[in-house]
């Protein structure tokens, strides 16, 4: 069984239909992309997922549990975190305090005796953000502030991690360190689900891809599966596959 | 059966009255944004210029209706509109709240002044004596003229907004601004209509009212809170559902009136009153839940700084030996007014961690203090410490109680949600003497003033003015100290992470229902023991000390000083002694002194921080300047990104101008392992989401 499943989804908002019984799973050590243009419905999954919008139907399961009627904080409880594509920071406190709020929900919880305000150094650390650490959350350019979100979301120690464009706003070579970071992050045990525009970020570290269009899952596979799938790149490009070429 | 016929056509008669209310105040909200809290207010005013024109100097009715409703009514909206609701579209919606609150405060201030509340002034109905008879019983021609002036206000509104272009603008408005700019409509021009309307009708419903209600000012302005349930149950966009409200709300105050055994069961008594509270407190309930959506993060205009121990200290102990410096020396008039603002000062410090941290607005406080000064009163142990503590504990159950149905509000839902627990307590509860429930009798504000015995503690005598003023400083010192400590505390960040994204926080594992439920809870037991250190000061305490319009200069006060910080709440008592002291000085004075807090808060529409923090930031800035003090630019260049960085960050307020542009290459300081995340100074600006026109409801994803 899946780590992270949302099963057979639907969401209706009055009359518009913005998924329509959409399955997606990630495994442990997954790096699982969620591809589709604008409206596709991608961040309405993550909604889904993470209890900010009941579904009409279907279910989401984590960990082996059905999770469906269980509030947002319960599923971040039990491992479950993510970042915004509209963000979501507390943005008058320091990027510091943004840490460590979500590591003062957590570490009691993992019953170890570190100092939340360490953990937030060493993660601060590690991202590279630490001469951010003083600085008001919305007073950060965008591209920095998106990191902070994924280091705040870490900081929960999920088991799952669902990122909603963290590349918007970064340039290539912070895109290809992002990348790595996600890489590190995947070996180590995490579960990532990448929702992301920029290909050069998804095809090269995606185990598996899915492509949601008009709220219906298009296609899934591996990257490889992807680029040569003929429905795909019609959605995308207009055309058929060997016109594209 | 013309028993009951009578009471629906009453009810139907007060509905109508409502429904015209509450249409101004949701045309008035959906066009621009602002609740109008003070629109009773404005009707009250109608209502007594009305009076004046035509009672006091005999002029004749229709040339005082076409004067009051037709002229000055438009011409104070378009004012209204002008001067203090123009600037406010990006407002907080306490901001705004506070805003329209003040003008209420001053409205009010501005009547007793003009209309001396010790003159009589009969508001007789219009053609006293005529009625017709209708299936067995009477309509008054009053009743009919109010019943056919609802008619002609629904057909000119329906005329304004669904036969003129402005009135397209104006539905045009309430959906998108934006785009209704792009398509060449103009916003401020369907705003200033929408305030035209609003005040006018406000004007009509005040005139109506008068004469069941008699000419006096607090039950006109609060009277016409009881539309907003009506307009709440229009969820403060469609009229037709507003005037459903209306009718259910007139219906149901006049059956209760009718009907319910209000004089054999003694905790009825009053009821009638806060039915349309009732009803407002159960439409709030039947809200659809707000999706839990944050809001796109914004240079908050609010600023909080984390407040230093050694500054906080230093701050009590100049507060401490300041009030026992001047204790033996004043005078009683100035003791009595320094001891009432330091009481306030720490209900007012109960607003700190709930709306300052918290982004909870309250408007019943001073309710809570009620509550904390009656237990005091009536608990065993009253006096002792012991008192002080079932005081808090007692305010403290309320505010829980009181949280519940508020818990799942938000922002202008909240604060009506708690001006009518305020006012349930004021029509209902505070009205009671005693509640007997299952032989058990609880005494609350028995003949009206209970006395209360001052709080002692052992070993000093607080019973001298000079030695009880001493103790309030030492009281508010510890209290602020407590709120200083909350904010460095690890409930403290929550709050305010709470505040700023709900989303956010939920997602991260933070259950924000306990967080609020726990934060309205302690506030309101600070609250209580506010209201207990008040009550020590009065030495006896009535109803009206803790009415609704009593929290309100107190909620702008600490608002104008700042409500995120104890300074704020040290601003607002001061300012609160201050206003009472000078109004002993003359009548004159005291007139401007009842003005002041609402002119106050009408300001608050510029400086959103308070005064407080724009001292504090003088200060700051004078600090820096002084030769040999570093700490202020060691503090600036610590937070120095290195370079490459700089120059943006800089541009986001950030690093002292000086420091943005060494030349050092970007990515250059240590990097930790392979996955570590270079940053640079080109990620950002140019991709920051836009909000407006873009995200129209466009996209499904988001903020669909």
């Amino acid at each position: 069984m899946a780590l992270f499943e949302v099963r057979n989804v639907t969401v209706r908002y009055g009359g518009v239909t913005a998924l329509r019984s959409a399955t997606v799973t990630a495994e442990p050590r997954g790096i699982h992309g969620l591809i589709g243009p604008n409206g596709a419905g991608k961040s309405t999954l993550f909604n889904v997922a993470t209890g900010l919008v009941a579904p009409s139907s279907g279910h989401v399961l984590l960990d082996g549990e059905d999770v469906t009627r269980r509030s947002p904080h319960a599923r971040a409880r039990r491992g479950l975190a993510r970042t915004f594509q509209q963000l979501e920071l507390f943005g008058v406190l320091t990027v510091r305090d943004n840490l460590l709020v979500a590591a003062e929900l957590h570490t009691r919880r993992h019953g170890d005796r570190t100092d939340p305000r360490r953990a937030v150094e060493a993660m601060l650390d590690r991202m590279n953000l630490s001469q951010f650490g003083p600085a008001r959350a919305d007073h950060l350019p965008t591209g920095i502030a998106r990191l902070v979100e994924v280091a705040r979301a870490l900081m929960t120690r999920p088991k799952v991690l669902l990122l909603d464009e963290p590349a918007a706003g970064l340039i290539e070579e912070e895109t290809q360190a992002l990348g790595r970071m996600l890489r590190e992050l995947a070996a180590e045990g995490l579960s990532i689900i990448l929702v992301e525009h920029d290909m050069e970020l998804v095809m090269p570290v995606c185990s598996t891809v899915t492509v949601l269009d008009q709220g219906e899952i298009l296609a899934s596979g591996t990257p490889e599966e992807i680029r040569r799938n003929n429905a795909v790149v019609q959605a995308y490009l207009g055309v058929s596959a060997e016109a594209a070429q | 059966m013309s028993e009951f016929l009578t009471y629906t056509i009453v009810g139907l008669v007060t509905a109508a009255i409502y429904a015209i209310a509450a249409s101004g105040l949701v045309v008035t909200y959906t066009t621009s944004g602002v609740f109008n809290i003070a629109h009773g207010a404005v009707g009250m005013f109608g209502a007594f210029v009305f009076w004046q024109l035509r009672w006091g100097w005999n002029w004749p009715a229709p040339l005082a209706l076409v004067v009051v409703i037709g002229v000055l009514a438009p011409l104070f909206g378009c004012g209204v509109e002008k001067l203090l609701m123009r600037n406010l579209a990006d407002a907080s919606e306490a901001t705004k709240l506070a805003v329209t609150i003040g003008l209420l405060i001053a409205m009010e201030g501005a009547a007793l002044w003009i209309w001396n509340p010790q003159t009589a002034r009969p508001f007789p109905p219009f053609y006293v004596n005529n009625k017709v008879s209708f299936f067995g019983t009477y309509v008054t021609w009053t009743q009919l003229i109010t019943l056919g002036t609802f008619v002609l206000c629904v057909l000119v509104l329906w005329f304004i907004l669904y036969r003129t272009r402005i009135g397209i603008d104006m539905r045009a408005v309430v959906d998108n601004r934006s785009l209704l700019m792009l398509v060449g409509g103009n916003p401020n021009r369907a705003s200033r209509l929408s305030w035209i309307l609003g005040s006018s009708l406000a004007a009509v419903a005040g005139i109506l009212i008068a004469p069941t209600l008699q000419l006096s000012v607090a039950p006109l302005t609060l009277l016409v809170i009881n539309a907003y349930a009506a307009a709440i149950i229009g969820r403060l966009r469609s009229l037709p559902y507003t005037f459903v409200g209306a009718a259910i709300i007139g219906l149901a105050d006049s059956y209760v009136v009718g009907y319910l055994p209000v004089s054999t069961v003694n905790w009825l008594q009053n009821l009638p009153l806060a039915i349309p509270i009732i009803i407002l407190l159960i439409a709030l309930l039947l809200q659809p839940h707000e999706r839990l959506r944050g809001y796109i993060v914004r240079r908050s205009r609010e600023s909080f700084p984390v407040p230093s121990y050694r500054l906080s200290l230093t701050g009590a102990v100049i507060l401490i030996a300041v009030c026992a410096a001047l204790a033996p020396v004043l005078s009683t008039q100035p003791l009595y007014f320094a001891s009432i603002g330091l009481a306030l000062g720490v209900v007012g410090l109960s607003l700190v961690p709930l709306l300052g941290y918290a982004g909870q607005i309250s408007l019943c406080q001073m309710t809570f203090a009620g509550v904390g000064a009656l237990a005091f009163a009536h608990a065993t142990g009253g006096g002792s410490l012991l008192g002080l503590l079932v005081a808090f504990a007692i305010a403290a159950i309320v505010g829980l109680l009181a949280a519940v149905p508020a818990i799942r509000l938000r922002g202008l839902y909240l604060a009506l949600a708690t001006a009518a627990i305020a006012e349930l307590f004021d029509s209902w509860i505070f009205g009671l003497p005693s509640v007997t429930w299952f032989g058990h009798t609880l005494p609350l504000f028995e003949s009206g003033a209970v006395p209360i015995a001052r709080l002692s503690i052992p070993g000093i005598n607080l019973t001298s003015n000079r030695t009880y003023l001493v103790a309030l400083a030492v009281i508010f010192s510890l209290i602020g100290l407590l709120v200083v400590t909350i904010r460095r505390s690890r409930f403290g960040r929550a709050l305010l992470a709470m505040r700023e994204s709900q989303a956010g926080s939920e997602t991260l594992g933070m259950r924000t229902t306990a967080l609020k439920l726990g934060v309205f809870t302690l506030s309101a037991g600070i609250a209580g023991v506010g209201g207990v250190l008040l009550a020590g000061v009065y030495t006896q305490v009535t109803p009206t000390q803790f009415s609704f319009l009593a929290s309100l200069p107190l909620l702008l006060l600490i608002m104008a000083g700042g409500a995120g910080t104890v300074g704020g709440a040290t601003f607002g008592a001061l300012a609160l002694g201050v206003f009472g002291y000078i109004g002993t000085i003359s009548t004159f004075i005291y007139q401007i002194s009842q003005l002041l807090p609402g002119l106050v808060g009408v300001g608050l529409g510029k400086q959103p921080n308070g005064v407080a923090a724009d001292i504090s930031a003088s200060l700051a800035k004078l600090a820096a300047r002084l030769p040999g003090h570093a700490s202020e630019r060691l503090r600036l260049a610590s937070i120095t990104p290195p370079a490459g960085v700089g120059g943006q960050v800089s541009a986001a307020g950030l690093a002292s101008p000086g420091s943005a542009a060494s030349p050092s290459p970007a990515h250059g300081a240590s990097p930790v392992d392979g996955a570590s995340l270079p940053v640079s100074a080109s990620s950002g600006e140019a991709s920051v989401p836009s909000g407006g026109i873009t995200d129209a409801g466009i996209t499904l994803e988001g903020r669909a």
